[in-house]
């Protein structure tokens, strides 16, 4: 008897901590998950007409309006210019160091996430296309 | 009608300066009937001068303008006269302003002035109006009717009450893809003085119309766009041949509307992706326009080529000059009814890099 009611309490122990398994998420948790994205998204936006990003006053809008021509789904690709496969943060960098004439990013510099994450969203629902040009 | 503009010395003579495959400036040639009444005239738009700070300016806006003033100089015969299609400066400020204009003085010879948006929204073309004098007039040349518009206006409300200061509703106007924007427009006034500038005129006489934005609807999102566009071409439409040229769009454009030929000029400043490479856009761009190639970034004055014009009673012949590719035609055709690339037209015909995406 003693046996049988430990076995169904450990069942219960079981079968609660089975909510904080990995797998198991409620919507609560894609809303916050979307939310987070999004507002990662807003400050790529932000950054993307910042006239402080570079030195000179240029935005990455000036020529890349809604991020057009920036064309995320070819990365990484040869980029001939710079002689090898490139991934678009490198891109990224280029415009910031020559037509903004300011510094570089570190690849997971939280403002370079917000910029591709941005670039990435105004290209959403365009295929995958790794290479191409 | 043979070109009477003679193009190996000009381009000899460019070439002294700096690679002519590269002039970032618009020739237009108007060829008619009479040899006396040949003439041509240099084209230039777009140069987006931009103060940094004090008297810093961004260098890479500065040497496209630096650049086509200085080609415009060498050409031989000179042109008639220069046309410049807008968007002078950035942020519309004086020392911009200034700054464009002491470029624009070296120009040899008389020059006509397109108001663009980005010269506009901060003084509403006060200071502008002061350099350049009038916003929107027409002159005759040679037995041409031109007519400069002020295309660039909008909705009063938009102008006069939505933004708190000058200097937001510059900076609104001056983002190209800002959903804060509104769309542009010749509005009430200038349609009323169009109409009885054009009641002198007759229908036989060719007219050329430059206006910066399109007077066609191409893309609202990006204001590649005219609000009363089809107000505008109404008035156009009794004549025999009429041309517009427009700049704004900095990229290669050309369309046929009824008796309407539309060529745009690229920007000195920086080339703009087409429309339909956004994504999200539905897609506007006129079926007839075959894309320029896409811009290497990597040359400053890439995709900030010219056009050599030919108009040969009162139909185009333009002659696009480009950066590292070859040269495109574009050529009114009799048969069709409308300007066609000579070489590239047909799908099966064109080069990878006109395959935006």
């Amino acid at each position: 008897m003693k046996l049988v009611h430990i076995l169904c309490v450990s069942l219960a122990a079981l079968s609660f901590g089975s909510a904080a398994l990995a797998d198991e998420f409620t919507d609560a948790d894609l809303k916050r998950w979307q939310q987070q994205f999004d507002g990662v998204v807003k400050d790529g936006r932000a950054l993307w007409t910042d006239s402080k990003l570079g030195r000179n006053g240029v935005v990455c809008a000036q020529c890349h309006p809604n991020a057009a021509n920036t064309h995320p789904e070819t990365y990484p690709k040869f980029q001939k210019q710079l002689g090898k496969v490139a991934n678009l943060w490198e891109m990224v960098n280029w415009c910031l160091r020559n037509p903004l004439q300011g510094d570089p990013l570190a690849a997971d510099d939280p403002k370079m996430t917000a910029l591709l994450a941005y670039i990435t969203w105004e290209r959403r629902g365009v295929k995958l296309e790794p290479g191409k040009h | 009608m043979s070109q009477t503009f003679d193009r190996r010395t000009f381009l000899r003579n460019a070439a002294l300066g700096v690679s002519a495959s590269t002039l970032p400036l618009t020739l237009v040639e108007l060829a008619f009937a009479k040899p006396e009444d040949t003439f041509t005239f240099a084209y230039i738009s777009d140069s987006h001068i931009q103060q940094i700070r004090g008297t810093e300016f961004v260098r890479n806006w500065d040497r496209g303008l630096i650049r086509a003033v200085a080609e415009t100089n060498l050409l031989t015969p000179k042109p008639d006269f220069v046309v410049f299609g807008g968007d002078l400066a950035q942020l519309g400020g004086k020392p911009e302003l200034d700054h464009g204009a002491g470029m624009l003085a070296r120009l040899s010879g008389k020059v006509y002035h397109v108001m663009g948006e980005h010269d506009y929204y901060l003084d509403l073309g006060e200071y502008w109006s002061k350099l350049f004098g009038p916003q929107y007039y027409s002159f005759n040349h040679k037995g041409v009717h031109f007519v400069v518009l002020n295309s660039i206006l909008t909705y009063d409300d938009w102008t006069l009450r939505r933004w708190p200061t000058a200097e937001q509703r510059m900076a609104e106007m001056a983002g190209l893809d800002n959903p804060n924007g509104s769309p542009f427009m010749v509005g009430d006034k200038q349609r009323e003085w169009l109409q009885q500038d054009l009641a002198k005129v007759k229908k036989s006489t060719p007219v050329v119309v430059f206006s910066h934005s399109p007077l066609q609807k191409i893309y609202k999102g990006w204001n590649f766009w005219t609000e009363d566009a089809e107000q505008v071409q109404a008035l156009l439409a009794p004549f025999d041949k009429v041309t517009v040229f427009y700049g704004h769009v900095h990229q290669i454009q050309y369309n046929q509307i009824g008796n309407i030929s539309f060529t745009s000029a690229m920007a000195t400043a920086w080339p703009w992706p087409y429309p339909q490479s956004y994504a999200q856009a539905e897609q506007l761009l006129p079926k007839l326009t075959v894309q320029m190639n896409r811009a290497d970034p990597f040359f400053e004055r890439d995709a900030t080529g010219w056009q050599l014009i030919d108009i040969n009673s009162g139909r185009a012949r333009v002659n696009f000059n480009l950066y590292n590719n070859r040269t495109r035609t574009v050529a009114f055709d009799e048969k069709t009814g409308q300007p066609q690339d000579t070489a590239f037209q047909a799908a099966d015909q064109r080069v990878p890099p006109q395959d935006h995406f």
